[in-house]
Parts: structure tokens; C-alpha cells; sequence
């Protein structure tokens, strides 16, 4: 039971990293159609920048600044790269974000160098017991700040003038834009929003392990998970990376004793087959809209 | 009135293979230069351009079921290894650490490679079937994923990550071309087989394109509702699709490997895929002959980029210095691949086209 418990805390925490990142994703598909592949390479820069940033401004200053730079960062990049392109098919949209995300890791790397660069978390690997099991602090810290988070992003976007701005935009671009909305702005905000994300879960993925040139892989977990959620949906975006999460942790867990024959560390693939499962059952996603065409 | 050049009577002439007698000229050209070559430049250079036209057939391949059915793959790597690890284990001796059956001829290894990886394309149509655009993409990323992990612990056949298995044994008509004999150096063996491979697979893909398959293909991409109105199956189009193009994967893969001899399970992943991708774009989308150019010149970019400390001084040619070369080729990979969209987004086949419509009106080019 302690290790079920443990576990599902372990899952829960890295599926609220994943969350975050899907939130990101998602809040970019919404205004503009498109899947940004440059996420991974934010995620890193944000991870990085605080890695340095945090012996002379304290973890959690670092943690702000980095954030509100990233987002900037995306902000522009999403203004020089990705403006020009309003208009032409999205998948070439996708594949220039994936040109964005090696230009940024590049540049990235060769401030990470060869060695892994600490993050100067206050949490590390201890532990604390939790309902009786013992469990990594930063997970609990991790399941917190993504509730915070998320609520945080659902007041934004029900209550105030420029998340109904941009709700507006995700529902018709043409209509919103005949109402006053600026969907220029929108656009940018929603890159930057999506950069704060990235970077916010590129410090929780460097808690404990430190940040080397290979974090940005964690990123495309969140792949599968705005799959199974639905590209749509933010509540989505959230079940599923915690559901990707969970799934990851669980099997790395139990599948040496029920199903040896996957091979070890099929764990990190798991979220792709789910995927794979949840798509042939619902082609759109679990939350996702089911495009309705007209010739 | 027999004298003009683009005067056509017919649907026939109009849609021939090699409709214009500059394309005759320009292609008998290309085939010369290209059959020369072996004798003409180094044997390191005639590998690189060997794994240049092996490339080619797999972003031709790609092309097929991304330029041309519309249907973005990224899941291409997948494919490529299915038929890189087929070719290997089929022509491989059979050793204690690698399984495999020593059927070392050539035009048995290759066929078979691009079976079953034209199989494995049928079996993912179903689901691709069913979805579109985007969420398409990321299925297949999956796969590339899946495949990746099965690769990596299935070490009986690709003889597990970091060490690998030596890759298909190219013998044909009992000559074995991956070594030298007293006529060619492997080199050049290699380089005649890759080219001629590429023209067949090449000529065989462009009749497919230009044939009712091919325009079935084409209104499915502009837009599949549209053409399942006008009667065209659209499962039917998709599967074959994949299949056709998963088959030249597999062909690709088989012989991807074979100049270098080895190749570990590392090799099929995420950035191989955005490579394909890349070929195609930088190439020119739903074109056959950009896709054969963006293959050539992805493979060469490295060794182009390799030559840049000479001209600027402040790139370093090593793993040392601020500005190493490896972060320029990474750097002007990500670069082109933007530039290319944004500024000419049909490629250097959109290039070529311009630059050829320049000089048939010339000088009243404007």
C-alpha cells in the first residue's frame, strides 16, 4: 500500500509537470491552431536561467524572473517567426516552431555545457511522511503549485477582459477580430503564457537531478497528453498529463511483476500506447471538440 | 507547327513523363554528370552523396504520403527502421548475439525490407485513417517513440543500444559491392548501386504521382471531404498511401546503413524524423525531384558547414572555442528550416522554377 501510495504521489507530482507544459501547449493551440514544438526548448532555457539566476536572487526570485523572461522570450519569438506565417497551412507553422526549438536548444546548450547545473532547490531529494508513506517534498510541491496554477488560469481566463479576449479568439478568429479583439495581442499573450508554463515546469523537472542538455525530452510527454485530454481542452490538458503521469510512475513501478515481457523501462513509453488506445476509442481526444466540416 | 516546344494535341503529351524537351535535356545531362562521377571526385565524397541518394529515396517516400496524400507523418524514422533492421537480420550471418539468415542477395533483402514495412504502414492506416492534421502528427511521433523502446530492448536483432549490428550485406550476382574488387572500390560500387536504385524508385514514384492514384492522392490533401464527394475512397487512398510510402522507407532503411556497415538502435529517433520532414520541406512539398534535392542537401550540410572555419576565421573546427562548428550546423539546420518556410515555401524546386522562368523569357524577364 506505501508503495502504491508512493508511487501515485511520484506520478501525480510528474504528471503536474506534464500538466503545466500541456496547459502551455494548449493555450497555443486554442488562439492559433498550432502545436508549438518549441516548448521543449523554453522549458530548458527557463530551467537554466535559473540555474543561474538563483544564487544571487534567492530560488524563488529566480523562479519569477525566469518566468516573466521566457515569457517575453516567446513573446518575441512569436512576433518575429511565427506572425508572418498567419494564414499558411499549420503544419508548416508546426515544423518552423520545431526550426525555433533546435535554434533555441543550441543556443541554450552552450550554457549548460557538459556538466549537470543545480537549480538550488530548497526541497532536493528529501522526504516527508504523508498519509504514512514517505514521499519526495518537491512532488508535494509540484501537485501544489500546478493546482495554483490551473485555478489561477481558469480565474484568468473566466473572469478577466483579456482571457475572454482570448476565449473569444479560440471560438472565431473573424468574428472576434470584427468585435474590437485585437488577435494580434492574443497571439503574443498566449506565446507568453505558454512560455511562463514551460519554464515553470523546466524548474520542477531540475529539482532534485539538476539540468543537463538532455531535459528537454521530458517535454514531449506532454504530447500524449493534450492528445488524450483533446488539443482543445484546458481542463483536458490537465487530466491527462496527470493521467500520462500516473500511468508512467505506476508502470514503472508494477510491470517488472505483471508484464516482464514489455521489457524494462517500458514505463517511459506507456503514455504513447495509451494514447494510441484512447485515440482509436475517441479519434478527438477525451475532452476534445469533434470538428464538425462543411464543403 | 510539330517544332513547338509546348504545343501539345493531347492529354498524353501534356502529362508525359518528360513533357518538354528542356526536361529531356536537362535529365539526360544530370544521368551523365551522375554516372561519370564515381571516376571523376574522392571516394569519401562519392560516400557522402550515396547516402545522399539513399536519403532521396526516403524523402520521396515521405513525400508521397506528406507532399502528395497531405497526411504529415513524423513517424518516418519508424519505417526506416523496420526496413533497416529486416535488410539486416535477413542478410546477416547468424551469430550468437544477433540473429540472422545469411541471405545475402541483394534484390531479395531489399524487396523484403520494403514489404514489411510497407505491412507495418498498413497496419498503422487504420488509425490514421481516422484522424487528421495534427493529432496525426502526434500519433505518429508516438510510434517513433514505441518503436525506439522495442528496438532498444529487443537486443537479439539490433543487437542493443550503444553497440548495434553491422548492417545488410550488399552482394549482387555474387559479387559482394561493400568491398573492393579489382574493377571499383567499394566506394564507387556503392555510389553506381544508390544512384541507380534512386532513378528506378524515382521514375517508379513520379509515374505513380502522375497516374489517377496520384490525383486521388492530390484531392485528398486540398480537401479529403471534397474528394470523398467526387467519389474517391478515402480509406482506401490513405492506406495505400502509407503503404507506398512506408515501402520506401523501408527500402531507405535497408540501405541507409550499408556505406557506413554499422548501426546501432539509436540511430532511428525523434531528430531522424524531423530530418525527413526537413528534406521534404526544404526540398519543395509534393514535388519528386525537391524531394531528391532536399535530401542532398541535408546530407551535405554538414560537410558544407564543416568547411566554414576556413573562410570564417572566428568559428572554431572543434569542440573547443565560442562558436564551435557543430552549434553552427545545429543552429543553421533550425535556421533553414525557417528561412526555407517563410521566405520560399515551395523549396528549391520553388527556386529552380524561378530561376528557369527567369532565363525562358529572358531578356524580357520582368
Amino acid at each position: 500500500m506505501d508503495e502504491f501510495l508512493q508511487s501515485l504521489i511520484r506520478g501525480l507530482g510528474t504528471g503536474s509537470i506534464y500538466s503545466l507544459l500541456a496547459l502551455g501547449f494548449v493555450i497555443i493551440y486554442k488562439s492559433t491552431q498550432v502545436i508549438s514544438f518549441a516548448q521543449p526548448a523554453f522549458m530548458l532555457a527557463g530551467a537554466v536561467l535559473v540555474s543561474y539566476l538563483s544564487p544571487a536572487v534567492s530560488f524563488v526570485g529566480a523562479v519569477v524572473v525566469a518566468a516573466v523572461v521566457i515569457a517575453v522570450l516567446a513573446l518575441g519569438v512569436e512576433r518575429a517567426v511565427l506572425r508572418p506565417m498567419v494564414g499558411k497551412p499549420v503544419f508548416v507553422v508546426a515544423i518552423i516552431t520545431i526550426g525555433v526549438d533546435v535554434v533555441v536548444r543550441v543556443v541554450t546548450n552552450a550554457f549548460i555545457g557538459l556538466d549537470v547545473r543545480q537549480v538550488g532547490d530548497p526541497w532536493g531529494l528529501n522526504t516527508v511522511s504523508f498519509l504514512g508513506a514517505e514521499v519526495q517534498e518537491r512532488y508535494l510541491v509540484m501537485i501544489a503549485t500546478t493546482a495554483v496554477v490551473t485555478a489561477l488560469l481558469f480565474l484568468f481566463f473566466r473572469y478577466s477582459r483579456i482571457g475572454l479576449a482570448m476565449r473569444a479568439v479560440a471560438y472565431d478568429q473573424e468574428v472576434a477580430l470584427a468585435q474590437g479583439v485585437s488577435v494580434g495581442s492574443v497571439f503574443a499573450l498566449s506565446w507568453a503564457l505558454a512560455g511562463g508554463l514551460a519554464a515553470l515546469a523546466g524548474v520542477f523537472v531540475a529539482t532534485g537531478a539538476g539540468v543537463d542538455q538532455q531535459l528537454w525530452i521530458v517535454a514531449l510527454k506532454a504530447l500524449p497528453a493534450i492528445i488524450i485530454g483533446g488539443l482543445e481542452s484546458l481542463g483536458g490538458a490537465v487530466v491527462g498529463g496527470l493521467t500520462v503521469g500516473v500511468v508512467e510512475s505506476l508502470f514503472g513501478t508494477y510491470q517488472n511483476d505483471f508484464a516482464p515481457w514489455l521489457g524494462p523501462n517500458f514505463g517511459l513509453v506507456a503514455p504513447y500506447a495509451l494514447m494510441l488506445l484512447v485515440l482509436l476509442v475517441r479519434p478527438y481526444g477525451l475532452f476534445g471538440k469533434r470538428e464538425v466540416e462543411r464543403l | 507547327m510539330k517544332g513547338r516546344p509546348e504545343l501539345y494535341t493531347s492529354y498524353g503529351q501534356d502529362m508525359a513523363f518528360l513533357n518538354t524537351r528542356p526536361k529531356r535535356a536537362w535529365s539526360g545531362g544530370l544521368l551523365v554528370i551522375a554516372l561519370l562521377m564515381p571516376f571523376l571526385i574522392t571516394d569519401d565524397l562519392l560516400q557522402l552523396l550515396a547516402t545522399g541518394f539513399v536519403a532521396a529515396i526516403g524523402a520521396i517516400g515521405l513525400n508521397i504520403v506528406t507532399g502528395y496524400a497531405g497526411q504529415v507523418s513524423l513517424g518516418h524514422a519508424f519505417f526506416l527502421a523496420i526496413g533497416a533492421y529486416t535488410a539486416a537480420a535477413l542478410s546477416g550471418p547468424e551469430t550468437g548475439r544477433v540473429i540472422g539468415f545469411g541471405i545475402t542477395s541483394l534484390p531479395v533483402w531489399l524487396l523484403a525490407s520494403g514489404l514489411v514495412a510497407a505491412l507495418f504502414g498498413v497496419l498503422v492506416a487504420p488509425v490514421a485513417v481516422r484522424l487528421r492534421g495534427l493529432y496525426l502528427a502526434i500519433v505518429t511521433l508516438g510510434l517513433v517513440f514505441l518503436g525506439e523502446h522495442v528496438f532498444r530492448e529487443w537486443t537479439s536483432l539490433t543487437g542493443g543500444p550503444g553497440v548495434g549490428r553491422p548492417a545488410a550485406i550488399p552482394e549482387l550476382f555474387g559479387v559482394r559491392l561493400d568491398q573492393d574488387n579489382s574493377v571499383l572500390t567499394a566506394a564507387q560500387m556503392l555510389y553506381l548501386l544508390m544512384f541507380v536504385l534512386l532513378v528506378i524508385f524515382g521514375v517508379l514514384a513520379r509515374n505513380l504521382v502522375r497516374s489517377r492514384v496520384g490525383r486521388a492522392f492530390a484531392a485528398v490533401r486540398d480537401r479529403d471531404l471534397a474528394a470523398s464527394v467526387i467519389g474517391v475512397d478515402l480509406t482506401r487512398y490513405k492506406v495505400l498511401a502509407f503503404a507506398v510510402s512506408s515501402f520506401y522507407a523501408g527500402v531507405a532503411g535497408a540501405l541507409l546503413f550499408v556505406v557506413n556497415g554499422f548501426f546501432d538502435p539509436g540511430s532511428f529517433n525523434l531528430l531522424l524524423s524531423v530530418q525527413y520532414i526537413a528534406m521534404v520541406l526544404i526540398g519543395g512539398a509534393g514535388t519528386i525531384s525537391g524531394a531528391v534535392m532536399g535530401a542532398l542537401f541535408i546530407t551535405l550540410l554538414p560537410r558544407i558547414t564543416r568547411e566554414l572555419p576556413a573562410v570564417l576565421p572566428f568559428i572554431s573546427g572543434d569542440a573547443t572555442g565560442v562558436v564551435t562548428v557543430f552549434q553552427v550546423e545545429a543552429v543553421l539546420y533550425g535556421v533553414l528550416i525557417i528561412v526555407f518556410l517563410i521566405v520560399e515555401p515551395r523549396g528549391l524546386f520553388g527556386i529552380w522554377v524561378r530561376v528557369r522562368n527567369y532565363w525562358r523569357t529572358w531578356p524580357f524577364s520582368y
